[in-house]
């Protein structure tokens, strides 16, 4: 063990969570990154630990997997200082719309699991005193849109229980970050036709979130046109705003 | 489709772009006309594929580093800016550091860089001991200088034409700071600019920027920045070991209309910074290795400067004998048109290590203009003259030399082909540059 501190990323395999994992790394925690195949986060482990010099743990997480939480959070060797959920699932709102299915796991992989995780994590951090807990969501949760409302409002979820959560902790030592990243260059959205002055890098988002976390933020818009983008987004008067195809 | 082009964003043409995710997606990924791509700053059709083009950039995971030997093996997707600032504050840096931080390590490796230390130290192939590569025949192959030399020097400087490079072995030098001790010379025309550099041999860094729209006795003046690593105790007392290197500033958020870089703004540009260089000619200071190494770095998307037409590099290497007539004769002619830009950059380079690498001894003389007017059959011009002379242009920074240029330049073209037919019996590894400089097929 080491003095240093510690991050867990939980979807340590997705862009996001990879570019969370370098920043705090560079900063001189030691990382955990848990996702469902632990193997496959071997390659990043070995990354960070050549680039940083640091301590890297892996942890089998699956955020479908509710029943396993409480187990999860307590085979952890050492309760980490900052615990990060980058885990979501953007899906096929078509397919949605009709496969119950698979709208199901959109709003499990989006609300129920990184809620529940997040919120037994602030359980621990209350009772030890201190912490903090980082929510990536999504500016996708401030308004349902017509082409992509059932992520959407799984977001919208994890947004409120995150809101609802930093309120509680409020007077405690446990702080709670929500990251609205806006559209990012990942996997998840490769194909997608992104906005180029509206698009960001995993690295910029990994930088954002150490920031936010550095200065205790509430919430966090990436780049700050967002925060003006959503806001017309959300003020516009729900008759015209239906109309929208977007 | 997508529509893709190299930093000088000249040609523009349409091409397949595949991301792949593992190295099994990048054997299913090449077909006929593939090669790889890695952050797109060769400035003209080199890291574009025939058919299809491979993006490499996700390939950005280090894979071991023992700091007792500074050997490092990563993938070709990881970027010179992330071992920078990764290994830099370790106390580990390149050995070679072009003009650029932001190229991918496979894209260093098939150009065979250089950087400011090249007639001393070498190119970048030089401080790498084996590369992980994917041939177009399907094979996943490890070379070296011991294990398949061939391939090993075809693919160093090869222009990701054996194959895709997927990892390789390279060796960081140590360093005490991230502090570069700078001295610069003021040279008040071109035989006092050659001389500078021929003085500064023993430098381990020197490189000159060249006003090229000088004219008359002024013709090739020039201010040559010498460097070497700063030690720990030449730092001013609470100073970082390692400056932090700030994420490019400034944007130029648009094209440029082209007529903003002109006779008369160049001029006075050219004559603003001389005359600034001069004034700080002769005492050494320390300077952060970031505005030393990658002055343009600082600011984001500088190639749009020149329109949207895009500009050309026109960089060429001429043998140290009849270097000093023909540099003479090229700048001549370059200054009386008046469109290359504040960017010229001349500086000794040594031996090149690949069949194709660039690198010879002598002299070589980056220019930049903008695509417009007759600027083709200008530079058919002076490639004339850098064939006369036994020279040879960079094909990282080329868009448009000739097959009879490249064939003169390049002697061991032959050797590279016979090796390449080796791999790629099909030749399924073609880029729009082999395309136009040397595959049979014909588009």
């Amino acid at each position: 063990m080491t003095s240093r501190m510690s991050v867990l990323v939980l979807g340590g395999s997705s862009d996001i969570g990879r570019a969370a994992a370098r920043a705090f790394a560079k900063a001189g925690y030691d990382v955990g990154l848990a996702g469902r195949d632990v193997a496959a986060l071997e390659p990043d482990a070995a990354d960070l630990r050549a680039r940083y010099n640091i301590e890297v743990g892996l942890f089998k997480f699956d955020v479908l997997d509710a029943a396993s939480f409480d187990g999860f959070v307590a085979s952890l060797p050492a309760l980490p200082d900052v615990v990060i959920s980058t885990v979501g699932l953007l899906g096929v709102q078509q397919n949605a719309e009709s496969d119950l299915a698979h709208a199901t796991t959109i709003m499990r992989s989006n609300y129920e699991g990184p809620s529940l995780i997040l919120g037994l994590f602030a359980e621990k951090f209350l009772a030890r005193g201190n912490g903090t807990i980082v929510g990536v969501s999504s500016v996708a949760g401030d308004r349902g849109r017509a082409s992509n409302y059932v992520y959407g409002s799984a977001k919208a979820g994890f947004s409120a229980f995150l809101s609802g959560l930093r309120a509680r902790c409020s007077r405690s030592g446990v702080h709670v970050v929500t990251v609205k990243p806006g559209f990012v260059r990942t996997k998840m959205t490769e194909g997608m036709k992104l906005i180029g002055p509206l698009t960001v890098d995993p690295p910029v988002v990994g930088k954002a979130i150490l920031n936010a976390v550095e200065k205790k933020a509430d919430i966090v818009y990436v780049s700050g046109i967002w925060r003006l983008v959503m806001l017309i987004i959300k003020t516009l008067p729900e008759a015209v705003f239906k109309k929208l195809k977007f | 489709m997508t529509t893709v082009s190299g930093w000088g964003r000249f040609p523009v043409v349409d091409t397949e772009v595949l991301r792949p995710r593992s190295f099994e997606a990048v054997a299913d990924a090449i077909v006929a006309g593939s090669v790889a791509r890695g952050n797109g700053r060769a400035y003209g059709d080199a890291a574009i594929g025939a058919a299809r083009t491979i993006g490499m950039t996700g390939f950005d995971r280090v894979r071991s580093f023992d700091p007792a030997t500074g050997r490092i093996r990563l993938e070709a997707g990881v970027l010179l800016s992330d071992l920078i600032d990764a290994f830099g504050p370790r106390g580990f840096l390149p050995f070679v550091l072009p003009g650029t931080r932001f190229v991918s390590v496979g894209g260093a490796i098939a150009a065979d860089v250089h950087g400011k230390n090249h007639h001393g130290e070498g190119g970048f192939g030089r401080y790498v001991d084996s590369i992980l590569l994917h041939t177009g025949a399907g094979e996943t192959i490890e070379v070296s200088r011991e294990q398949n030399p061939d391939a090993f020097f075809a693919t160093v400087g090869g222009m990701g034409l054996t194959g895709v490079i997927l990892e390789a072995t390279m060796r960081l030098r140590t360093v005490e700071t991230g502090w570069i001790r700078e001295q610069v010379v003021s040279a008040s025309d071109l035989d006092a600019a050659m001389r500078a550099l021929q003085a500064s041999e023993s430098a381990t860094y020197s490189v000159a920027w060249i006003d090229c729209v000088a004219r008359g006795r002024d013709l090739g003046r020039s201010l040559i920045y010498l460097g070497e690593h700063a030690s720990a105790d030449e730092l001013a007392e609470g100073a970082d070991r390692f400056p932090v290197g700030k994420k490019p500033g400034l944007a130029v958020p648009v094209d440029l209309p082209a007529m903003a870089l002109n006779r008369v703004t160049i001029r006075a540009f050219n004559e603003l910074y001389y005359r600034m260089g001069a004034r700080r000619a002769g005492s050494d200071h320390l300077v952060s290795l970031y505005p030393y190494f990658f002055p343009l770095d600082s600011l984001a998307d500088w190639n749009r400067i020149y329109g949207r037409r895009g500009f050309l590099q026109h960089q060429c290497v001429i043998p140290e004998a009849g270097a000093r007539g023909v540099l003479g004769d090229i700048l001549d002619r370059v200054s009386k048109r008046g469109d290359a830009s504040f960017l010229a950059v001349l500086k000794k380079l040594g031996h090149g290590d690949g069949l194709l690498s660039f690198p010879l001894p002598g002299y070589t003389l980056a220019l930049d203009f903008p695509v417009k007017g007759d600027i083709l059959d200008f530079l058919d011009e002076v490639d004339r003259l850098v064939v006369a002379a036994g020279g040879r242009l960079y094909l990282a920074k080329d868009a448009r030399q000739s097959r009879a240029t490249f064939e003169a330049g390049y002697p061991a073209l032959s050797r590279f082909k016979a090796i390449r037919k080796a791999l790629d019996p099909a030749g399924n590894i073609r880029s729009k540059l082999s395309q136009r400089l040397f595959d049979e097929v014909k588009p």
